[in-house]
């Protein structure tokens, strides 16, 4: 076995909404960074950058994470789901298309991560009570809506799945 | 924004880790979850030489039960904790308090063993583990001991722990026959810490009478409280409202709260007496309950 020794950059192979990348980044970097700036997807948002607001959620290995609370060195060999991995082509996904429906977003800045936390919400639990949406949608600020409108979006797309 | 420059080391066993915070010396940080420590860094609040990764040590995140001991591994992420089956079944108050942890990612995320070792007296699993008489299991590269988490913290972010030592295993002891426990959590919105907590486990006989009771108070002292005063007080009673009155202000007189943004100290202090009284009347119904079905 190798000897893991300290370094201060790295090389890192993650897949990102199905395609291959592999960087070298500095270890400091944080994941957020390295998917904006590095990969130059840009629809994962940076809000308080220290894990309070949820606009940089994306789904890691099937689950939710704050992509400012992890290095980009953390995710080498992880498969990360952003916002651009959610719609099908042209086709939205449901949680977009009923965002969209109900009027779920106004600047739009916080919309990326309610939906990456949605849908890792509605996997866990596929069929929500309001109370559970509102739980599993309470570490995202949103300065805007009110949130009246996405917790009506969630529960819409639930809805859907049971119907 | 970024932190300032660190060197990284992700090993893949223990004892690579042991060598790696040996190595690094009093420089060097252990990182879990990162939930906490992360943030720190990133407001440069905190900044160190170097920092060793224990995320891909699968050998710490495991939930074994070994007769009357819950054995959790210390890189165990809230999130499992919180639906593990195992753990509902042996000590459902851990369930409960891993629920109240942040927010779903931030759970997904976060290890038991970071939060102990974070040390906030206002967060769920030092209280757990001080209410249950939690033992911790420290490693280093040429030690290991145990220390029980009632004596593990020291003051607000700090604990026994040895900068080259690593945090391992958690025990807690599993419910005995007849125990009921409440868990009552004072915060301004689900998933925040809280600005009291309360957390007890009575053994209550078929009668409903308390044999044993362990009662501790977070967010309101500079280290979770075990307040071993409110035992004798409870002991022998079947809940009624005197006593529950007494053991809440037992709690209260035991507690050196301060004051902050979120609550004064003098509110901290009320609110351990109502929140107490919560918490026992909280344990009792659990045993009315259950009589009931």
């Amino acid at each position: 076995m190798a000897e893991t020794q300290f370094a201060e950059s790295q090389t890192i192979r993650v897949r990102v909404n199905g395609q291959e990348y592999e960087r070298e980044v500095p270890v400091r970097r944080l994941l957020a960074d390295f998917i904006r700036h590095d990969l130059g997807l840009t629809a994962t948002h940076l809000g308080c950058e220290h894990g309070v607001c949820g606009a940089c959620t994306i789904i890691m290995d099937g689950e939710s994470v704050r992509s400012c609370l992890l290095f980009a060195v953390q995710a080498d060999g992880a498969e990360l789901q952003t916002l651009e991995g959610l719609a099908d082509g042209d086709d939205m996904h449901p949680l977009q298309q009923a965002f969209w429906d109900n009027h779920a977003l106004q600047c739009g800045f916080c919309t990326s991560g309610f939906l990456m936390s949605a849908v890792d919400l509605l996997d866990k639990h596929p069929r929500p009570s309001e109370e559970e949406i509102r739980h599993g949608l309470s570490g995202n600020l949103c300065r805007c809506t009110g949130y009246a409108n996405i917790i009506k979006a969630v529960q819409a797309v639930a809805e859907q799945s049971q119907s | 924004m970024k932190p300032a420059p660190f060197k990284y080391a992700r090993p893949d066993s223990v004892d690579e880790a042991l060598a790696l915070l040996q190595a690094g010396g009093d420089e060097a940080k252990v990182l879990a979850g990162g939930q906490s420590f992360v943030p720190l860094l990133n407001l440069r609040m905190a900044s160190v030489e170097s920092i060793v990764d224990l995320n891909r040590l699968d050998d710490l995140a495991y939930i074994k039960r070994d007769n009357d001991t819950l054995r959790i591994g210390a890189m165990t992420r809230h999130r499992q904790i919180e639906v593990s089956d195992e753990i509902r079944a042996a000590q459902p108050l851990l369930c409960r308090a891993a629920a109240e942890v942040g927010h779903l990612a931030i759970r997904n995320r976060g290890t038991i063993g970071g939060s102990l070792v974070h040390a906030d007296p206002a967060a769920e699993w030092p209280l757990v583990a001080a209410v249950l008489d939690a033992q911790c299991v420290l490693r280093s590269q040429d030690n290991s001991r145990t220390i029980a988490a009632r004596e593990f913290f020291l003051a607000p972010l700090m604990t026994a722990i040895e900068p080259n030592e690593i945090l391992c295993e958690v025990r807690f002891p599993v419910a005995p026959v007849g125990a009921v426990w409440g868990f009552q959590e004072l915060c301004r919105r689900p998933g925040d810490f809280a600005i009291v907590a309360i957390a007890c486990q009575l053994t209550l006989d078929d009668g409903g009478t308390c044999s044993t009771a362990s009662l501790a108070v977070g967010g309101a002292h500079s280290t979770p409280l075990h307040v071993a005063e409110v035992e004798p007080i409870i002991s022998g009673s079947q809940g009624e409202a005197a006593v529950m009155t007494a053991a809440a202000e037992k709690a209260a007189a035991a507690v050196d709260p301060s004051g902050d943004v979120h609550g004064s100290a003098d509110y901290r202090r009320r609110m351990v007496k109502v929140l107490t009284q919560r918490a026992l009347k909280e344990a009792w119904a659990q045993k009315r309950k259950r009589a009931l079905q």
